[in-house]
This record gives C-alpha cells, structure tokens and sequence, in this order.
C-alpha cells in the first residue's frame, strides 16, 4: 500500500506549526497507529495521550481533518486518499504540548454538581430498581469522557460562555435527575449555574460522541422541558398556586 | 465562572475550520428549503381565495373561519399557530440556528461572533414550545376531519386525487406532532420512577412510543412541511381551474 502522508501539529500554547510526515500503511490502519510510527521512527518526542486504543479510555481526543475524533478509532481507510491526513489538539481546551491539552477544567465542573443522593434503604436493607426505571440512564454511563463534545460544542468552543457546564455535564445531571433513588433536586442549579439554556440544541455534541450517545435528545431536552415545566410554565405555576406548593419542591415530596 | 487553567485558546473566526468536507451544502441546502416554504406559504396566505374546491379545504385555510369583521385572509387568522409550533420546535430551532444565525454553521466550524446567550435571554420564548404543541394537537383533529370530510361529494361518497392529499396530510402531520420532544416530556419523559408513580408502566409506553416518532422528528418536519404546502397548491389548482381533480371512485 502506498504510504500516507500526515500533517501534525507540533508546538506549544506559545506557538507552533503543522509538520509533514510520511507513514506507512497497513491494513486496518487507524490515525494513533500513524502517531506510533511518527513517534517510534521520526519524532520520539511528539507528545499524545493515549491508553487502550479501543475507544474506551477517551484518551486520544484530537481532530483529525478538522473533525473531533478518538484517534484510535478513526480508521485511515475512512478519510479522504491522495491528501494529507491534518491532526491537531483539541481547540477548545488549551495546549500543554502537541497533541496534548489541558482538560482540567471539565473536573472543576463536575465536581460543582451536587453527589447523588438516594433514599433510605427498603426494610430488608437493599435498594430495588426496575429495568424500565434505569433504561434511559444506561445510555448515559457508556460515557468515556473523551470530552470531545465539550471541545465541539460552539457554547464553549466558539463563545467562551464558560459558565455553561457542556454536553458532558448535562448527561451526568440528566443521570442524576432521572435516577430512580436519588432524591435532590437540582433543577435551578440546571437552569442557572450550570446555564441549560446556553445549548441552542444544535446537536453537534451528538455528531461528534463516539460512544453514539443521543446527548441533545435523550439528556439536554428533557432537561429543557423539565426547567421549563419548572420555571416558565404558567399553568404548573398556577396549578402549583392552587395546591400551595411553590417551585423547587417537586422532587421533595418522594 | 473563570476559567480554573491557564491560558484560553485563542478566538475561533466565523467560518474557520479544518473540514476539507462539504460542510457548507447542509446549512445552505436547509436555509433554501426554509425559504422556499416561506416565501409560497406567506404568498398563498395572503391570496385570501382558491382554498377550496368541493369537498376540499387548503389545510392553510383551516378551519374555515368567515368573519365579517376580519377583513384580511382568514389565514391570517390560523397560521400564527401551526406556525408558532414550528418555529418553537426543537428541530426547526436546530435548523435555523445552523442555517441563519451561523451559531455554528457546522460542527467544528466558526460560529458567528457576537455575546451569545443563547435561549437565556430573546431566545427564551421557545420555552413556550408546549403551548404551541397543546394547539397542535387540536389541528391534528381539525385535519382529520378535513381527510374525512374530502370523501364527500356533491354526488356522494367518493375519492378523489385530493382526498388522498388531504388524508397523507393529515397522517403526515399527526406523525410530527406526535414525535414534539414536549409530547415526550409529558407523556412520561418527566417521570424518574415508573415503578414509584400510579400508572407508571403504561406512561413507560407512551414515552417508548413518543420515542420511536421523535427518533425520526427531522424527517417528518420536512415531509409534513412539504407536504402541507402542496395540499394548498394542490387545491389552489383545482379550484382555479388549472388542473382536474382526478376522481379515483
Ligand atoms: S446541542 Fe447544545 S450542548 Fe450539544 S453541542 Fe450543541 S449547543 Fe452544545
Ligand atoms: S458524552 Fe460522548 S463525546 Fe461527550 S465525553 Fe462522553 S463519550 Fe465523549
Ligand atoms: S486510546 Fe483509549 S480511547 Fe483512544
Ligand atoms: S414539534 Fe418538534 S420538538 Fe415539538
């Protein structure tokens, strides 16, 4: 097969370039195989997180032709022949080193949202879900957190509206809002600290989430209705009026 | 909130990106199609007549209001409605945000720049998309009974090319209607425990239901769009004469 050529950025928060480089191809072929070999063989100091080349540590977020992608799971034979493969460090965080970025923020995030909290134990001392209780949440765990929707997402990427916690996070309160035991209620936390309505429901976290999770469908709008049911809907206000219960009580009353 | 690391990355232009695809054909072809539909359905809202032929009534044109003291088209009247559920709906917002305000006008590529808020500040009217929805749901039966009342003849009982635009139309748009992310959200999506709550197994269905539409909301929005268009131009024609209703039975 004939070799490919790769265009790499190298290069720090200061500054930095893309680099050609040629690489040999094999069959089944993916970009971080191509990073290897530029590593073993021309650059040994090219830096690139990576760890199970299987799509399942969410290490080796990049963008590979402009496109935010796993690395390890982006084969060669899927992007275009004939032109250099571009490989750049995710945009929206910043750069450490090469392919290399800071992503520390999103912990600073998650550690912002209130920890589940579940109900007291049944008499015999266990805790019993239903299949159909826990369905729609199984979706959420298969989360790598490659943050590659949080890289992609314009709110963050484009905006800089960082008061917005990210695709990421609005699964992990989606989890949380629709789990069985738990018992918090953070809903005004949804619409105000962690900024709900900043997502204009544009879906690209979805396009580009390799674990194929429906974020903006199955997490953020469901979020939106619920801020909505909550906050902006003037019949449950009314409703809410006439059984004398005010906003932010919903979940209490488990 | 500040950032809690050093630098930020340095500000992304409108339009740059590295995509060598043809990211650009989607929004462009998007804001054609929306165009498009805008332009005739403002066009054939105004025409005020040509609505109706036989058993046939313009889905623009119903119900059928005729008030004397209204003295525009009696679309005028109707369209804020249907119209207001689409312009609030989850996809459409998707479709015009990407195609019109460029924020993004494609994944990974530069949005436009400006102080983004997002639906927190103007935007946040689309969170009256429930109300639209309640309205819909009422033209879904107006319809239907438009799709019935195109079997009835001056003759009798009968089918007519234009039953069966008006019957396709009215699938169509219970179709949409049905798959609305706040249908979703109502008929079970705001339930955290099926098991914990009073007819919860069946309000688990509902939603699995509501699901399989919604799993598809994009491409009845279209179809349903389209089609509502052509069941005007198609009784417009009619009744002005241009074509004959081809009459099946
Ligand atoms: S759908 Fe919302 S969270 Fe996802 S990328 Fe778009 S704006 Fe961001
Ligand atoms: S939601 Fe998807 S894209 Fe986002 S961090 Fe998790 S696996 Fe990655
Ligand atoms: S190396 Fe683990 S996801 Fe790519
Ligand atoms: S009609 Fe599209 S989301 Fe409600």
């Amino acid at each position: 097969m004939a070799d490919a050529r790769l265009k790499v950025f190298r290069g720090t928060i200061e500054g930095g370039a893309l680099k050609d480089y040629q690489v040999p191809v094999f069959e089944g072929m993916v970009v971080l195989d191509a990073i290897h070999h530029i590593q073993a063989h021309d650059a040994p100091d090219l830096a690139c997180r990576w760890n199970c080349k299987a799509g399942k540590c969410g290490s080796c977020s990049a963008e590979v032709n402009g496109k935010p992608s796993l690395m390890c799971m982006t084969r060669m034979d899927s992007l275009p022949a004939g032109r250099p493969i571009v490989v750049e460090p995710m945009r929206r965080f910043p750069l450490i080193r090469d392919l290399v970025t800071d992503v520390s923020w999103n912990y600073e995030i998650n550690k912002r949202i209130k920890p589940f909290k579940p109900k007291p134990r049944e008499a015999d001392g266990t805790y019993r879900m239903q299949q159909m209780d826990v369905e729609r949440i199984q979706e959420f765990h298969k989360c790598i957190e490659c943050f590659l929707c949080q890289d992609t997402c314009h709110v963050l990427r484009d905006h800089r509206r960082y008061e917005f916690a990210g695709p990421r996070f609005m699964i992990r309160l989606a989890t949380l809002a629709m789990h069985p035991l738990d018992t918090e209620n953070r809903l005004r936390e949804i619409k105000d600290q962690f900024g709900v309505g900043y997502c204009n429901i544009t879906k690209c976290c979805t396009e580009v989430c390799p674990e194929d999770i429906h974020i903006t469908d199955n997490a953020i709008i469901p979020l939106k209705e619920r801020v909505a049911g909550e906050f902006y809907d003037p019949l449950a206000w009314l409703w809410r009026l006439v059984r004398g219960k005010k906003a932010d009580q919903r979940s209490e009353v488990h | 909130m500040e950032r809690t690391t050093a630098a930020q990355p340095a500000r992304i232009a409108l339009f740059d990106t590295s995509r060598r695809d043809l990211w650009w054909v989607a929004p462009m072809a998007t804001a054609a199609g929306l165009l498009l539909f805008v332009v005739y359905t403002t066009w054939a809202a105004f025409q005020g007549e040509h609505f109706e032929w036989g058993p046939y009534l313009s889905p623009f044109y119903s119900p059928h209001f005729a008030f004397t003291w209204w003295p525009f088209s009696p679309a005028l009247l109707i369209l804020w409605a249907p119209g207001g559920f689409r312009l609030t709906c989850y996809y459409y917002r998707k479709a015009y945000y990407r195609a019109f305000m460029w924020n993004p006008p494609a994944c990974a590529v530069g949005a436009l720049n400006h102080s983004y808020r997002g639906e927190r500040a103007l935007f946040i009217f689309q969170n009256l998309h429930r109300f639209f929805m309640y309205l819909a749901v009422v033209f879904v039966f107006i319809l239907s009974y438009d799709a019935v009342r195109a079997f009835f003849f001056a003759d009798g009982f009968g089918i007519g090319l234009g039953t069966l635009v008006l019957v396709v139309n009215a699938i169509l748009l219970a179709l949409f209607t049905f798959g609305c992310n706040s249908v979703r959200h109502l008929v079970g999506g705001n339930v955290d425990c099926y098991s914990c709550v009073a007819l919860g197994k069946p309000r688990h269905q509902l939603w699995r239901l509501v699901t399989r539409f919604n799993d598809h909301h994009m491409l009845w929005a279209w179809v349903s769009l389209y089609w509502v268009g052509f069941a005007d131009l198609y009784v417009r024609l009619v009744s002005m004469g241009v074509i004959t209703d081809l009459r099946i039975l």
